[in-house]
């Protein structure tokens, strides 16, 4: 396979996008663009789009930015970049 | 024991903490494992990095401003954690792998040039004082109300505190006394949020407790919030969005983008052993951010209930209808007579930062929204609404209304000052480090010694610390508000310049300047327009855009950043176009720092 730095960019970048769209989805998008359409729905006795507005979106942010170190950590790793 | 003696016995307690682990952890450094490369688990830099992150606007204000913003206030909590994903992805391990300390250094080197680095001292300057002009506000409340003196006053003491802790900085260094301030800041959150959660909902998570059910009823707290505001003419409190879904999305956007464009948080990346480390502190850093900010909209909305149930007996009464409700709610007897009002309510009063004013002079409190008069108020004969309360009081006023303990009360204080404390004095370092070092060692005087760089450094402090104090006398907006402010001059400035200098190799000296001050320009000129010109009241020129505040798209000044920030990257973009390419070895240097390996260990005794 492909291991040159541009190749390794490249996945790089995907990967980034990929995790960009979840951030931008479960903040922009259910907490705040269809916000009040997901209001008619409940979780934990919370309207949904008020809970993604206060809760979600963080709970998301979190497990997002270990989902990422982790996926970039086997890249590294995959094309041969890794520190030591 | 008084409530008094309680909070000084706290306060002085916790300081000698802090003073008593700096001196510990600077007596052991001469020992064997911190000479070993120090390695501070990433967990304990997590908690640091969230103490040098949370401020005053996070723990003082950002609630009290929820609690009135209702749903829209999510953007606030949605902002200031966001940014953390765009930092952990996009910047913090490229600047770790350039292995520079300041932002300045790295504008300067990727961007091959003095100016631009003194450019980014510019931006970097504007934005850390607008920040510390809000802890400034924030301070003075605290001080205000724990020593019983104006708001004013409460200013000047905290300006003589922040000097004296910044210059004492030896302990803002030390990552061990940041984790004690954490541990306090986060307790003092937490245990009166516990506590109001268990009477109110009985659950004794504030984050379920949110969402669980009323004590005594079958509604949802949200659902009892909800009803309560709107009897009393306020909008419902789950679904108010902050003037227009368009100005919330920016408004969140400005300060996800500002987080990852500010100073102080930055630099604690360049700081850590490796690439792999950069990431994963990060995502530390957020977990003990998010305990915080998910505590934080349960306390809002809480305080809110409890705030009207203070002044109006039938707030948390269940009745059979609606009618027996709304009768209730408009009875004269439900209303508190202010000769009977709480004990809470005089204490802050002194400050000047809670206010009645009898304005059908029956003796008795109303406190509704007299913008949207609800029906039953104009029956009752309630002449406007006659209890002023200032936003930021909210958090620290919040346990006195629950009626807590008088130590919680206490270890809120506590809390409050080591928050603004410890971001006040991160943010002073970084304008000192910028002056002395970036712009006057790097630039203006290179024979300069270091013994006047350290010199430069303090008078630095000290300048900023007078102006943010005036400032904060006749701040722009409320404590965090005034932060959104400096999030957005962040936001227009530095973030597109460290990213495109990571993301663009191709992108040069002349596109990056210009960049950075048409970004900052027209985010200065919106917000002066709305703010006065350096925040000084009567200097706002609104009339030379036709007079109507928000009259972008209706955005909102503190909103701007990402507007700024578009700006930014499109003049950046045209102008690389027209101008010389940046030159092969720049663009190698770029290459280089996209991959992790070869990262070199950065010291930690460097210059400043």
């Amino acid at each position: 396979m492909d291991k040159s730095g541009e190749a390794y960019w490249k996945a790089v970048l995907t990967l980034i996008a990929q995790v960009l769209a979840v951030w931008f989805f479960v903040s922009f998008g259910c907490g705040i663009l269809f916000a009040d359409a997901l209001n008619s729905f409940s979780i934990g006795g919370y309207p949904l789009g008020f809970w993604f507005a206060q809760q979600g979106s963080m709970y998301c942010f979190v497990i997002m930015i270990f989902v990422y170190a982790k996926l970039m950590g086997n890249l590294d790793e995959k094309f041969d970049v890794h520190e030591d | 024991m008084t409530l008094q003696t309680m909070t000084y016995l706290v306060v002085g307690a916790t300081f000698a903490l802090y003073i008593g682990i700096a001196i510990w952890a600077r007596a052991g450094s001469t020992s064997e494992f911190y000479v070993a490369g120090g390695g501070v688990h990433p967990v304990m830099n997590g908690m640091a990095t969230g103490a040098d992150w949370m401020s005053a606007a996070s723990f003082i204000s950002m609630a009290g401003l929820i609690s009135n913003m209702g749903y829209g206030g999510g953007l606030f909590l949605m902002g200031w954690t966001g940014g953390y994903v765009l930092l952990a992805m996009l910047l913090a391990p490229y600047l770790r792998k350039f292995g520079k300390f300041t932002v300045p250094q790295f504008i300067g080197d990727r961007f091959y040039s003095k100016a631009a680095s003194c450019v980014a001292v510019m931006c970097l300057l504007a934005a850390s004082l607008t920040y510390i002009i809000g802890q400034m506000t924030g301070v003075g409340v605290a001080f205000s109300r724990f020593l019983g003196v104006s708001n004013s006053t409460g200013v000047f003491i905290g300006m003589g505190i922040v000097f004296m802790y910044a210059v004492f900085g030896g302990m803002k260094g030390i990552t061990y006394t940041q984790v004690a301030q954490y541990c306090v800041l986060i307790l003092a959150y937490t245990i009166p949020a516990i506590f109001i959660s268990m009477t109110l909902t009985g659950n004794p998570l504030p984050q379920l407790g949110l969402g669980g059910d009323f004590v005594g009823t079958d509604m949802t707290l949200l659902g009892k919030l909800d009803q309560v505001v709107t009897d009393l003419g306020f909008p419902q409190y789950t679904t108010m969005t902050r003037i227009s879904t368009l100005n919330m999305f920016v408004y969140t956007m400005s300060l996800m983008i500002g987080t990852a464009g500010l100073p102080h948080v930055i630099m604690r990346f360049f700081t850590v052993p490796k690439v792999k480390d950069a990431r994963m502190s990060a995502g530390w850093a957020l977990v003990f951010i998010a305990i915080l900010y998910t505590t934080a909209p349960a306390v809002a909305a809480m305080a809110r209930l409890n705030l009207h149930a203070s002044v109006n007996s039938a707030v948390k009464k269940d009745f059979a209808t609606d009618e027996l409700r709304n009768a209730a709610m408009f009875a004269t007897e439900s209303s508190i007579r202010y000769d009977e009002r709480p004990a809470w309510m005089k204490r802050w009063e002194t400050t000047g930062l809670l206010k009645f004013e009898d304005k059908n002079g029956d003796g008795r409190i109303q406190y509704y929204n007299d913008k949207n008069t609800p029906a039953g108020a104009e029956a009752a004969g309630w002449k406007g609404s006659e209890l002023k309360v200032n936003q930021d009081i909210m958090v620290l006023a919040n346990p006195e209304i629950a009626k807590l303990p008088n130590w919680v009360i206490a270890l809120v204080a506590a809390g409050g000052l080591a928050a603004a404390l410890s971001t006040a004095a991160g943010l002073l370092l970084a304008i000192s480090s910028a002056i002395s070092h970036d712009l006057f060692k790097n630039i203006f005087m290179p024979d300069m010694s270091e013994k006047n760089e350290l010199l430069t450094g303090k008078i630095a402090m000290a300048c900023s610390i007078v102006v943010a104090g005036y400032l904060g006398l006749n701040p722009p907006d409320f404590a965090a508000g005034t932060v959104a402010i400096a999030f957005g001059l962040a936001a227009s400035s530095i973030f597109p310049a460290l990213m495109m200098g990571i993301f663009n190799k191709k992108m040069n000296k002349e596109g990056a300047m210009a960049g950075m001050l048409a970004g900052l320009g027209v985010t200065m000129l919106y917000v002066f327009a709305h703010k006065g010109i350096f925040f000084i009241k009567g200097t706002d020129f609104l009339g030379v855009f036709g007079g109507k505040p928000n009259f972008f798209l209706g955005i909102e000044p503190n909103a701007f950043g990402a507007i700024g920030a578009l700006v930014n990257f499109f003049v950046a973009y045209v102008v690389s176009k027209i101008t010389p390419e940046c030159p092969e070895h720049i663009q190698h240097m770029v290459e280089n720092v996209r991959t992790p390996r070869g990262a070199k260990a950065v010291d930690g005794t460097h210059a400043h």
